[in-house]
Protein backbone atom coordinates (compact mmCIF):
# COMPACT_ATOMS: atom_id res chain seq x y z
CA UNK A 1 0.00 0.00 0.00
CA UNK A 2 2.72 2.51 0.69
CA UNK A 3 4.48 1.38 -2.36
CA UNK A 4 0.74 2.45 -4.52
CA UNK A 5 0.46 5.72 -1.99
CA UNK A 6 4.00 7.02 -2.85
CA UNK A 7 4.31 5.45 -6.64
CA UNK A 8 0.49 7.59 -7.35
CA UNK A 9 1.89 10.71 -5.33
CA UNK A 10 5.03 11.16 -7.91
CA UNK A 11 2.83 10.10 -10.54
CA UNK A 12 0.43 13.01 -9.89
CA UNK A 13 2.94 15.65 -9.09
CA UNK A 14 5.53 14.58 -12.35
CA UNK A 15 2.43 14.76 -14.93
CA UNK A 16 0.54 17.81 -13.62
CA UNK A 17 4.28 19.47 -13.96
CA UNK A 18 2.88 21.78 -10.65
CA UNK A 19 5.34 19.99 -8.13
CA UNK A 20 2.57 19.92 -5.57
CA UNK A 21 -0.56 17.91 -5.07
CA UNK A 22 -3.79 19.21 -4.77
CA UNK A 23 -7.12 18.37 -2.50
CA UNK A 24 -8.62 16.78 -5.31
CA UNK A 25 -6.21 14.40 -6.05
CA UNK A 26 -5.94 13.52 -2.20
CA UNK A 27 -9.57 12.62 -2.39
CA UNK A 28 -8.92 10.06 -5.55
CA UNK A 29 -6.04 8.72 -3.61
CA UNK A 30 -8.07 7.79 -0.77
CA UNK A 31 -10.98 6.28 -2.80
CA UNK A 32 -8.18 4.40 -4.72
CA UNK A 33 -6.48 3.37 -1.43
CA UNK A 34 -10.13 2.34 0.25
CA UNK A 35 -11.15 0.24 -2.77
CA UNK A 36 -7.81 -1.81 -2.42
CA UNK A 37 -8.62 -1.88 1.50
CA UNK A 38 -11.76 -3.16 0.35
CA UNK A 39 -9.60 -5.90 -1.71
CA UNK A 40 -7.83 -7.26 1.24
CA UNK A 41 -10.54 -7.69 3.42
CA UNK A 42 -12.62 -9.36 0.81
CA UNK A 43 -10.12 -11.51 -0.33
CA UNK A 44 -8.12 -12.47 3.04
CA UNK A 45 -11.86 -12.92 5.51
CA UNK A 46 -12.16 -15.88 3.49
CA UNK A 47 -8.66 -17.51 3.93
CA UNK A 48 -8.80 -16.68 7.16
CA UNK A 49 -12.17 -18.26 8.28
CA UNK A 50 -12.75 -21.20 5.63
CA UNK A 51 -10.62 -23.93 7.47
CA UNK A 52 -11.31 -22.17 11.05
CA UNK A 53 -13.77 -25.46 12.21
CA UNK A 54 -12.88 -28.05 8.74
CA UNK A 55 -9.72 -27.84 10.09
CA UNK A 56 -10.00 -28.41 13.50
CA UNK A 57 -11.93 -31.60 12.36
CA UNK A 58 -8.75 -32.74 10.00
CA UNK A 59 -6.49 -32.07 12.58
CA UNK A 60 -9.19 -34.18 15.26
CA UNK A 61 -9.23 -31.09 17.44
CA UNK A 62 -12.52 -30.63 17.13
CA UNK A 63 -13.90 -33.63 19.38
CA UNK A 64 -11.98 -32.91 22.26
CA UNK A 65 -13.10 -29.13 21.91
CA UNK A 66 -17.28 -29.95 21.88
CA UNK A 67 -16.38 -32.02 25.18
CA UNK A 68 -15.39 -28.73 27.18
CA UNK A 69 -18.04 -27.18 28.70
CA UNK A 70 -18.06 -24.21 25.99
CA UNK A 71 -21.25 -23.79 24.16
CA UNK A 72 -22.06 -24.17 19.98
CA UNK A 73 -22.54 -20.48 20.08
CA UNK A 74 -18.80 -19.76 22.00
CA UNK A 75 -17.03 -22.01 19.85
CA UNK A 76 -18.51 -20.49 16.64
CA UNK A 77 -18.42 -16.91 18.01
CA UNK A 78 -14.65 -17.29 19.69
CA UNK A 79 -13.88 -18.92 16.15
CA UNK A 80 -15.06 -15.56 14.33
CA UNK A 81 -13.78 -13.27 16.75
CA UNK A 82 -10.72 -14.42 16.48
CA UNK A 83 -10.60 -13.79 12.89
CA UNK A 84 -12.01 -11.04 12.74
CA UNK A 85 -9.18 -9.34 15.50
CA UNK A 86 -6.88 -10.27 13.13
CA UNK A 87 -8.12 -8.77 10.24
CA UNK A 88 -8.98 -5.69 12.48
CA UNK A 89 -5.43 -5.17 12.94
CA UNK A 90 -4.53 -5.27 9.46
CA UNK A 91 -7.35 -2.68 9.04
CA UNK A 92 -5.61 -0.46 12.28
CA UNK A 93 -2.08 -1.39 10.45
CA UNK A 94 -3.10 0.43 7.44
CA UNK A 95 -4.43 3.65 9.30
CA UNK A 96 -0.72 5.24 9.02
CA UNK A 97 -1.40 5.39 4.98
CA UNK A 98 -4.64 6.80 5.32
CA UNK A 99 -3.00 9.73 7.71
CA UNK A 100 -1.03 10.56 4.87
CA UNK A 101 -3.84 11.22 2.70
CA UNK A 102 -5.34 13.65 5.75
CA UNK A 103 -1.88 14.99 5.31
CA UNK A 104 -3.06 16.76 2.37
CA UNK A 105 -6.65 17.17 3.05
CA UNK A 106 -9.59 17.27 1.19
CA UNK A 107 -11.05 13.37 3.63
CA UNK A 108 -12.84 14.06 6.86
CA UNK A 109 -12.10 11.56 9.41
CA UNK A 110 -15.61 11.22 9.85
CA UNK A 111 -16.12 9.53 6.25
CA UNK A 112 -13.20 7.29 7.59
CA UNK A 113 -14.83 5.83 10.20
CA UNK A 114 -17.96 5.35 8.18
CA UNK A 115 -15.72 3.36 5.85
CA UNK A 116 -14.06 1.06 8.86
CA UNK A 117 -17.71 0.87 10.18
CA UNK A 118 -18.51 -0.68 6.74
CA UNK A 119 -15.50 -2.65 5.88
CA UNK A 120 -16.72 -4.09 9.53
CA UNK A 121 -19.84 -4.93 8.90
CA UNK A 122 -18.40 -6.90 5.46
CA UNK A 123 -15.65 -8.43 7.63
CA UNK A 124 -18.07 -10.11 10.17
CA UNK A 125 -20.54 -11.35 7.28
CA UNK A 126 -17.97 -12.73 5.36
CA UNK A 127 -16.29 -14.01 8.10
CA UNK A 128 -19.59 -15.48 9.32
CA UNK A 129 -20.24 -17.35 5.87
CA UNK A 130 -16.52 -18.60 6.28
CA UNK A 131 -17.26 -20.14 9.47
CA UNK A 132 -20.61 -21.75 7.98
CA UNK A 133 -18.91 -23.47 4.92
CA UNK A 134 -16.44 -24.63 7.19
CA UNK A 135 -19.02 -26.50 9.71
CA UNK A 136 -21.07 -27.44 7.28
CA UNK A 137 -18.08 -28.86 4.72
CA UNK A 138 -15.95 -31.79 6.08
CA UNK A 139 -12.72 -30.38 3.92
CA UNK A 140 -11.04 -27.18 4.35
CA UNK A 141 -11.13 -26.51 0.27
CA UNK A 142 -14.20 -27.10 -0.52
CA UNK A 143 -15.62 -24.55 2.48
CA UNK A 144 -12.54 -22.44 0.65
CA UNK A 145 -13.81 -22.25 -2.31
CA UNK A 146 -17.49 -22.14 -1.19
CA UNK A 147 -16.91 -18.59 0.49
CA UNK A 148 -14.82 -17.36 -1.81
CA UNK A 149 -17.68 -18.49 -4.28
CA UNK A 150 -19.95 -15.85 -2.25
CA UNK A 151 -17.60 -13.41 -2.01
CA UNK A 152 -16.96 -13.33 -5.65
CA UNK A 153 -21.37 -13.18 -5.81
CA UNK A 154 -21.56 -10.36 -3.50
CA UNK A 155 -18.75 -8.06 -5.48
CA UNK A 156 -19.09 -9.22 -8.91
CA UNK A 157 -22.34 -11.09 -9.71
CA UNK A 158 -24.58 -8.76 -7.79
CA UNK A 159 -23.31 -5.89 -10.16
CA UNK A 160 -23.61 -7.66 -13.10
CA UNK A 161 -26.99 -8.61 -12.04
CA UNK A 162 -28.03 -4.79 -10.83
CA UNK A 163 -26.91 -3.86 -14.89
CA UNK A 164 -29.08 -6.98 -16.35
CA UNK A 165 -32.01 -6.17 -14.02
CA UNK A 166 -31.80 -2.41 -14.84
CA UNK A 167 -31.65 -2.96 -18.63
CA UNK A 168 -34.05 -5.54 -18.64
CA UNK A 169 -36.78 -3.10 -16.58
CA UNK A 170 -35.93 -0.31 -18.55
CA UNK A 171 -36.52 -2.78 -21.67
CA UNK A 172 -39.79 -4.00 -20.13
CA UNK A 173 -41.23 -0.26 -19.49
CA UNK A 174 -40.15 0.88 -23.34
CA UNK A 175 -37.12 2.18 -22.76
CA UNK A 176 -37.62 4.99 -20.07
CA UNK A 177 -36.73 5.17 -16.40
CA UNK A 178 -39.24 2.71 -14.33
CA UNK A 179 -38.90 1.56 -10.66
CA UNK A 180 -37.39 -1.02 -10.60
CA UNK A 181 -36.64 -2.62 -7.21
CA UNK A 182 -35.03 -5.30 -7.78
CA UNK A 183 -31.65 -3.33 -9.58
CA UNK A 184 -31.97 -1.18 -6.21
CA UNK A 185 -31.45 -4.14 -4.45
CA UNK A 186 -28.76 -5.60 -6.32
CA UNK A 187 -26.88 -2.25 -6.03
CA UNK A 188 -27.67 -2.15 -2.42
CA UNK A 189 -25.66 -5.47 -1.65
CA UNK A 190 -22.98 -4.52 -3.37
CA UNK A 191 -19.46 -3.42 -1.04
CA UNK A 192 -18.24 -1.74 -4.56
CA UNK A 193 -21.37 0.29 -5.08
CA UNK A 194 -21.69 0.97 -1.17
CA UNK A 195 -18.22 2.36 -0.69
CA UNK A 196 -18.80 4.73 -4.04
CA UNK A 197 -21.42 5.88 -2.41
CA UNK A 198 -19.90 6.69 0.53
CA UNK A 199 -16.98 8.33 -0.89
CA UNK A 200 -19.03 10.11 -3.26
CA UNK A 201 -23.40 10.88 -2.62
CA UNK A 202 -23.70 11.48 -5.94
CA UNK A 203 -23.41 8.03 -6.74
CA UNK A 204 -26.38 7.10 -4.31
CA UNK A 205 -28.71 9.97 -6.25
CA UNK A 206 -27.27 8.27 -9.75
CA UNK A 207 -28.38 4.97 -8.02
CA UNK A 208 -31.89 6.04 -7.00
CA UNK A 209 -32.39 8.18 -10.13
CA UNK A 210 -31.55 5.07 -12.58
CA UNK A 211 -33.69 2.59 -10.24
CA UNK A 212 -36.79 4.89 -8.95
CA UNK A 213 -36.22 3.82 -5.93
CA UNK A 214 -35.65 6.39 -2.95
CA UNK A 215 -34.30 3.94 -0.06
CA UNK A 216 -30.45 4.15 1.36
CA UNK A 217 -28.16 2.34 -0.20
CA UNK A 218 -26.27 2.40 3.83
CA UNK A 219 -29.42 1.17 5.11
CA UNK A 220 -30.07 -1.55 2.61
CA UNK A 221 -26.69 -3.00 3.03
CA UNK A 222 -26.80 -3.18 6.72
CA UNK A 223 -29.83 -4.76 7.11
CA UNK A 224 -29.33 -7.53 4.25
CA UNK A 225 -25.69 -8.07 5.71
CA UNK A 226 -26.89 -8.54 9.31
CA UNK A 227 -29.39 -10.58 8.26
CA UNK A 228 -26.83 -12.83 6.41
CA UNK A 229 -24.38 -12.73 9.20
CA UNK A 230 -27.03 -13.88 11.50
CA UNK A 231 -28.31 -16.54 9.46
CA UNK A 232 -24.64 -18.08 8.60
CA UNK A 233 -23.79 -18.25 12.45
CA UNK A 234 -27.22 -19.42 13.28
CA UNK A 235 -26.52 -22.51 10.84
CA UNK A 236 -22.99 -23.04 12.12
CA UNK A 237 -24.54 -23.32 15.70
CA UNK A 238 -26.79 -25.76 14.78
CA UNK A 239 -24.14 -27.38 12.50
CA UNK A 240 -21.55 -27.83 14.62
CA UNK A 241 -22.58 -30.95 16.67
CA UNK A 242 -24.75 -32.66 13.91
CA UNK A 243 -23.92 -36.13 15.58
CA UNK A 244 -25.52 -35.07 18.41
CA UNK A 245 -28.71 -34.33 16.53
CA UNK A 246 -31.74 -37.18 16.84
CA UNK A 247 -30.76 -39.48 13.80
CA UNK A 248 -32.13 -42.40 12.62
CA UNK B 1 -22.21 -43.26 38.92
CA UNK B 2 -22.65 -43.86 35.07
CA UNK B 3 -25.86 -45.61 34.44
CA UNK B 4 -25.99 -46.81 30.41
CA UNK B 5 -29.94 -47.81 29.94
CA UNK B 6 -30.57 -49.45 26.64
CA UNK B 7 -28.48 -47.99 24.55
CA UNK B 8 -28.70 -48.18 20.55
CA UNK B 9 -26.68 -46.59 17.85
CA UNK B 10 -28.27 -47.82 13.96
CA UNK B 11 -26.60 -46.82 10.77
CA UNK B 12 -29.20 -47.22 8.39
CA UNK B 13 -29.40 -51.37 8.93
CA UNK B 14 -26.14 -51.23 11.24
CA UNK B 15 -26.45 -51.66 14.71
CA UNK B 16 -23.14 -50.01 15.73
CA UNK B 17 -24.60 -50.20 19.35
CA UNK B 18 -27.78 -52.65 20.49
CA UNK B 19 -29.57 -52.47 23.58
CA UNK B 20 -26.55 -51.56 25.98
CA UNK B 21 -27.35 -52.02 29.52
CA UNK B 22 -24.46 -51.40 32.44
CA UNK B 23 -24.33 -49.49 35.85
CA UNK B 24 -20.92 -48.26 37.13
CA UNK B 25 -20.44 -47.71 40.88
CA UNK B 26 -18.30 -44.53 41.68
CA UNK B 27 -14.49 -45.03 41.72
CA UNK B 28 -14.97 -48.25 39.60
CA UNK B 29 -12.38 -48.41 36.99
CA UNK B 30 -14.07 -50.13 34.27
CA UNK B 31 -11.83 -52.46 31.41
CA UNK B 32 -14.42 -52.14 28.11
CA UNK B 33 -12.97 -54.73 25.69
CA UNK B 34 -13.93 -56.01 22.37
CA UNK B 35 -12.55 -55.87 18.46
CA UNK B 36 -12.05 -53.49 15.98
CA UNK B 37 -15.34 -52.06 15.55
CA UNK B 38 -17.43 -54.03 18.09
CA UNK B 39 -19.00 -50.57 19.66
CA UNK B 40 -16.61 -49.13 22.27
CA UNK B 41 -15.89 -45.51 20.42
CA UNK B 42 -19.17 -45.88 19.65
CA UNK B 43 -20.31 -46.08 23.48
CA UNK B 44 -17.62 -43.11 24.49
CA UNK B 45 -18.65 -41.28 22.00
CA UNK B 46 -22.32 -41.07 23.06
CA UNK B 47 -20.91 -41.08 26.73
CA UNK B 48 -18.66 -37.92 26.01
CA UNK B 49 -22.20 -36.27 23.75
CA UNK B 50 -20.48 -35.90 20.68
CA UNK B 51 -23.14 -38.59 19.74
CA UNK B 52 -26.80 -39.22 20.28
CA UNK B 53 -27.85 -42.15 20.74
CA UNK B 54 -30.77 -43.85 18.15
CA UNK B 55 -33.00 -44.88 21.04
CA UNK B 56 -31.71 -45.67 24.93
CA UNK B 57 -30.04 -43.11 27.12
CA UNK B 58 -26.54 -42.78 29.77
CA UNK B 59 -26.62 -40.99 32.98
CA UNK B 60 -23.51 -39.51 34.40
CA UNK B 61 -24.06 -38.67 37.98
CA UNK B 62 -27.68 -38.62 37.76
CA UNK B 63 -27.36 -36.42 34.03
CA UNK B 64 -28.45 -37.88 30.74
CA UNK B 65 -26.50 -37.23 27.97
CA UNK B 66 -29.32 -36.89 25.67
CA UNK B 67 -30.97 -33.97 27.19
CA UNK B 68 -28.46 -32.35 29.51
CA UNK B 69 -24.95 -32.71 27.52
CA UNK B 70 -23.65 -29.65 28.68
CA UNK B 71 -23.78 -30.48 32.92
CA UNK B 72 -22.64 -34.02 31.45
CA UNK B 73 -19.37 -32.65 29.86
CA UNK B 74 -18.41 -30.85 33.28
CA UNK B 75 -18.11 -34.03 34.87
CA UNK B 76 -16.37 -36.10 32.29
CA UNK B 77 -12.84 -36.02 30.99
CA UNK B 78 -12.63 -37.56 27.81
CA UNK B 79 -9.52 -38.92 25.62
CA UNK B 80 -10.63 -40.12 22.45
CA UNK B 81 -8.79 -42.91 20.54
CA UNK B 82 -7.18 -40.65 17.68
CA UNK B 83 -6.41 -37.05 18.35
CA UNK B 84 -4.47 -34.10 17.48
CA UNK B 85 -2.99 -31.18 18.91
CA UNK B 86 -2.15 -27.21 18.33
CA UNK B 87 0.89 -27.14 16.82
CA UNK B 88 1.57 -23.80 17.51
CA UNK B 89 0.92 -24.18 21.30
CA UNK B 90 3.82 -24.87 24.04
CA UNK B 91 2.43 -28.14 26.53
CA UNK B 92 1.79 -25.50 29.19
CA UNK B 93 -0.26 -23.28 26.86
CA UNK B 94 -1.86 -26.16 25.30
CA UNK B 95 -3.08 -27.07 28.97
CA UNK B 96 -3.95 -23.92 29.77
CA UNK B 97 -6.14 -23.06 26.41
CA UNK B 98 -8.12 -26.21 27.28
CA UNK B 99 -8.66 -24.58 31.31
CA UNK B 100 -10.04 -21.67 30.15
CA UNK B 101 -12.26 -23.71 28.17
CA UNK B 102 -13.55 -25.26 31.37
CA UNK B 103 -13.79 -21.42 32.29
CA UNK B 104 -11.35 -22.01 35.27
CA UNK B 105 -9.73 -19.25 36.10
CA UNK B 106 -6.29 -17.50 34.92
CA UNK B 107 -4.42 -17.85 38.80
CA UNK B 108 -6.37 -21.67 39.50
CA UNK B 109 -4.86 -22.38 35.91
CA UNK B 110 -1.19 -21.18 36.93
CA UNK B 111 -1.42 -23.21 39.90
CA UNK B 112 -2.97 -26.87 38.19
CA UNK B 113 -0.70 -26.85 35.24
CA UNK B 114 2.77 -27.82 37.01
CA UNK B 115 1.08 -30.01 38.81
CA UNK B 116 -1.10 -32.05 36.16
CA UNK B 117 2.15 -32.15 34.34
CA UNK B 118 3.89 -33.36 37.27
CA UNK B 119 1.43 -36.08 37.44
CA UNK B 120 1.78 -37.34 34.08
CA UNK B 121 5.44 -37.11 33.89
CA UNK B 122 6.29 -34.27 31.76
CA UNK B 123 7.32 -31.40 33.97
CA UNK B 124 10.63 -30.75 32.28
CA UNK B 125 8.59 -30.99 28.77
CA UNK B 126 6.82 -27.77 30.27
CA UNK B 127 7.85 -25.31 27.63
CA UNK B 128 8.33 -27.92 24.60
CA UNK B 129 6.11 -27.40 21.41
CA UNK B 130 3.44 -29.72 21.96
CA UNK B 131 3.94 -31.06 18.15
CA UNK B 132 7.37 -32.23 18.36
CA UNK B 133 6.34 -34.24 21.64
CA UNK B 134 6.50 -37.94 21.25
CA UNK B 135 3.27 -40.37 21.22
CA UNK B 136 3.73 -41.80 24.16
CA UNK B 137 4.01 -37.77 25.31
CA UNK B 138 1.35 -36.73 23.62
CA UNK B 139 -0.89 -38.92 25.21
CA UNK B 140 0.13 -38.26 29.02
CA UNK B 141 -0.67 -35.15 27.77
CA UNK B 142 -4.12 -35.08 26.61
CA UNK B 143 -5.03 -37.00 30.08
CA UNK B 144 -3.64 -34.12 31.60
CA UNK B 145 -5.88 -31.99 29.50
CA UNK B 146 -8.95 -34.06 30.29
CA UNK B 147 -8.23 -33.46 34.33
CA UNK B 148 -8.03 -29.34 33.98
CA UNK B 149 -11.14 -29.47 35.42
CA UNK B 150 -11.35 -32.33 37.97
CA UNK B 151 -13.90 -34.51 36.63
CA UNK B 152 -14.85 -37.03 38.54
CA UNK B 153 -15.32 -39.56 35.20
CA UNK B 154 -12.50 -39.77 32.83
CA UNK B 155 -13.46 -41.71 29.46
CA UNK B 156 -10.19 -43.30 27.69
CA UNK B 157 -10.53 -44.91 24.15
CA UNK B 158 -7.64 -46.54 24.16
CA UNK B 159 -5.45 -44.53 25.91
CA UNK B 160 -2.35 -47.08 25.33
CA UNK B 161 -2.57 -47.48 21.76
CA UNK B 162 0.14 -46.86 19.44
CA UNK B 163 2.45 -46.90 22.28
CA UNK B 164 5.53 -48.54 22.76
CA UNK B 165 6.25 -51.23 25.71
CA UNK B 166 7.26 -48.29 28.38
CA UNK B 167 5.26 -45.64 27.04
CA UNK B 168 2.19 -48.47 27.70
CA UNK B 169 3.62 -48.88 31.48
CA UNK B 170 4.07 -44.86 32.24
CA UNK B 171 0.37 -44.93 30.93
CA UNK B 172 -0.43 -48.12 33.42
CA UNK B 173 1.20 -46.46 36.19
CA UNK B 174 -0.48 -43.19 35.86
CA UNK B 175 -3.93 -44.36 35.53
CA UNK B 176 -3.36 -46.59 38.57
CA UNK B 177 -2.46 -43.32 40.24
CA UNK B 178 -6.00 -41.76 39.24
CA UNK B 179 -7.55 -44.93 40.42
CA UNK B 180 -5.97 -44.53 44.08
CA UNK B 181 -7.44 -40.96 43.20
CA UNK B 182 -10.73 -42.45 43.57
CA UNK B 183 -11.89 -41.32 39.96
CA UNK B 184 -14.59 -43.48 37.82
CA UNK B 185 -12.58 -44.49 35.30
CA UNK B 186 -13.82 -45.78 31.58
CA UNK B 187 -11.07 -47.40 29.43
CA UNK B 188 -11.20 -49.09 26.14
CA UNK B 189 -8.40 -51.48 24.52
CA UNK B 190 -8.51 -54.20 22.08
CA UNK B 191 -5.25 -55.34 23.61
CA UNK B 192 -6.58 -57.11 26.44
CA UNK B 193 -3.71 -57.92 28.82
CA UNK B 194 -3.51 -54.06 29.30
CA UNK B 195 -6.79 -53.95 31.13
CA UNK B 196 -5.93 -56.87 33.38
CA UNK B 197 -4.05 -55.26 35.90
CA UNK B 198 -6.14 -52.62 36.55
CA UNK B 199 -9.59 -53.05 36.12
CA UNK B 200 -12.09 -53.68 38.93
CA UNK B 201 -14.62 -54.97 36.06
CA UNK B 202 -14.53 -55.92 32.75
CA UNK B 203 -17.06 -56.05 30.01
CA UNK B 204 -16.71 -57.52 26.55
CA UNK B 205 -18.08 -56.35 23.55
CA UNK B 206 -19.19 -57.60 20.60
CA UNK B 207 -21.14 -56.51 17.67
CA UNK B 208 -22.98 -53.63 19.74
CA UNK B 209 -23.60 -56.07 21.98
CA UNK B 210 -22.55 -56.20 25.63
CA UNK B 211 -22.02 -60.33 25.72
CA UNK B 212 -19.73 -60.41 29.16
CA UNK B 213 -19.74 -58.19 32.12
CA UNK B 214 -18.01 -58.97 35.52
CA UNK B 215 -14.66 -58.68 37.42
CA UNK B 216 -11.73 -60.11 35.61
CA UNK B 217 -12.14 -63.84 37.53
CA UNK B 218 -16.09 -63.86 36.92
CA UNK B 219 -15.22 -63.46 33.39
CA UNK B 220 -12.69 -66.18 33.11
CA UNK B 221 -14.94 -68.52 35.20
CA UNK B 222 -17.25 -67.74 32.38
CA UNK B 223 -14.97 -70.28 30.55
CA UNK B 224 -17.40 -73.32 31.23
CA UNK B 225 -14.99 -74.40 34.17
CA UNK B 226 -12.38 -75.47 31.33
CA UNK B 227 -8.45 -75.33 32.57
CA UNK B 228 -5.51 -75.75 31.07
CA UNK B 229 -2.87 -77.95 32.59
CA UNK B 230 0.83 -78.09 31.67
CA UNK B 231 2.39 -81.12 33.22
CA UNK B 232 6.43 -81.11 32.83
CA UNK B 233 7.90 -84.82 32.84
CA UNK B 234 11.58 -86.32 33.47
CA UNK B 235 11.75 -87.34 30.00
CA UNK B 236 8.72 -87.27 27.83
CA UNK B 237 7.20 -90.70 27.81
CA UNK B 238 3.98 -92.23 25.17
CA UNK B 239 2.74 -93.98 28.50
CA UNK B 240 2.15 -90.82 29.94
CA UNK B 241 1.06 -89.55 27.14
CA UNK B 242 -1.61 -92.60 27.18
CA UNK B 243 -2.57 -91.99 31.30
CA UNK B 244 -3.82 -88.50 30.85
CA UNK B 245 -5.21 -89.02 27.32
CA UNK B 246 -7.10 -91.94 28.97
CA UNK B 247 -9.05 -89.64 31.50
CA UNK B 248 -12.24 -88.52 30.41
CA UNK B 249 -12.65 -85.39 31.17
CA UNK B 250 -8.85 -85.08 29.12
CA UNK B 251 -9.19 -82.99 26.13
CA UNK B 252 -6.83 -81.10 23.74
CA UNK B 253 -3.77 -82.99 24.61
CA UNK B 254 -0.77 -81.81 23.01
CA UNK B 255 2.82 -83.47 23.71
CA UNK B 256 6.22 -81.25 23.46
CA UNK B 257 8.96 -83.18 23.35
CA UNK B 258 11.46 -80.22 23.07
CA UNK B 259 10.21 -78.72 26.85
CA UNK B 260 8.99 -82.81 28.04
CA UNK B 261 5.55 -81.44 28.73
CA UNK B 262 2.43 -82.44 27.66
CA UNK B 263 -0.57 -79.63 27.23
CA UNK B 264 -4.29 -80.96 27.93
CA UNK B 265 -7.90 -78.91 28.60
CA UNK B 266 -9.72 -80.35 31.76
CA UNK B 267 -13.47 -80.14 31.77
CA UNK B 268 -13.80 -81.91 35.18
CA UNK B 269 -13.88 -80.55 38.97
CA UNK B 270 -10.96 -79.55 41.77
CA UNK B 271 -11.77 -82.70 43.20
CA UNK B 272 -11.40 -84.99 39.69
CA UNK B 273 -7.90 -82.93 39.21
CA UNK B 274 -6.55 -84.16 42.64
CA UNK B 275 -7.17 -87.59 41.50
CA UNK B 276 -6.43 -87.34 38.13
CA UNK B 277 -2.80 -85.84 40.06
CA UNK B 278 -2.65 -88.65 42.87
CA UNK B 279 -3.40 -91.61 40.02
CA UNK B 280 -0.35 -90.18 38.09
CA UNK B 281 2.29 -90.06 41.09
CA UNK B 282 1.03 -93.19 41.78
CA UNK B 283 1.73 -94.71 38.03
CA UNK B 284 5.91 -93.42 39.00
CA UNK B 285 5.32 -90.87 35.31
CA UNK B 286 8.21 -88.69 36.54
CA UNK B 287 6.20 -85.52 36.91
CA UNK B 288 8.18 -82.80 37.66
CA UNK B 289 5.33 -79.94 37.78
CA UNK B 290 1.88 -80.36 37.67
CA UNK B 291 0.41 -76.78 37.02
CA UNK B 292 -2.79 -75.04 36.21
CA UNK B 293 -1.77 -72.57 33.67
CA UNK B 294 -3.50 -68.93 34.25
CA UNK B 295 -6.19 -68.22 31.37
CA UNK B 296 -5.12 -64.45 30.24
CA UNK B 297 -7.67 -62.79 28.60
CA UNK B 298 -6.92 -62.62 25.37
CA UNK B 299 -8.17 -65.87 25.70
CA UNK B 300 -11.52 -65.04 27.28
CA UNK B 301 -12.41 -62.96 25.25
CA UNK B 302 -11.56 -65.71 22.40
CA UNK B 303 -13.49 -67.57 24.23
CA UNK B 304 -16.40 -65.73 24.74
CA UNK B 305 -16.85 -64.32 21.35
CA UNK B 306 -16.42 -67.43 19.40
CA UNK B 307 -20.22 -67.80 17.36
CA UNK B 308 -21.13 -64.69 18.05
CA UNK B 309 -22.32 -62.81 15.01
CA UNK B 310 -21.69 -59.32 14.08
CA UNK B 311 -25.17 -58.09 13.77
Amino acid sequence: MSIFVFGFIYLTTSFSGTGYFRPEESFMLFGLLTFIQLGLVLFITPGLTAGSISTEREKQTLNILLTTSQSSMQIILGKLSSSIAFLLLMLVAGLPIYSLVFLFGGISPGQLGLILLFFILTMITVGSFGIMFSTITKKTIVSMIATYGTMIFLTGITAFFFIITLQVDMMNSGGIQSSSPMAHFWASINPGILIFTLLNPTTESFVNEMTQIEFPIWLGYTIFYVLLAASAITISVKKLRVNMKKSQ
Amino acid sequence: MIEIKGLTKKYGSLYALNDLNLTLSEGTVFGFVGANGAGKSTTFSILATLLQPTSGDAFINGKSVKTEPHEVRKQIGYMPDFFGVYDQLKADEYLDFYGASYGISGVKRAELIPQLLELVNLTSKRYEYVDLLSRGMKQRLCLARALIHDPQVLILDEPASGLDPRARVEMRDILKQLKEMGKTILISSHILPELAGMCDEIGVIDGGKLIAHGSVSDIQAQLKGERLITVKLKGLTDRAALFFEEDPFVTGLEQNSEKHAITFKYRGTEDDQMRLLKHALQENLSILSFAEQETNLEDVFMEITKGVDSI
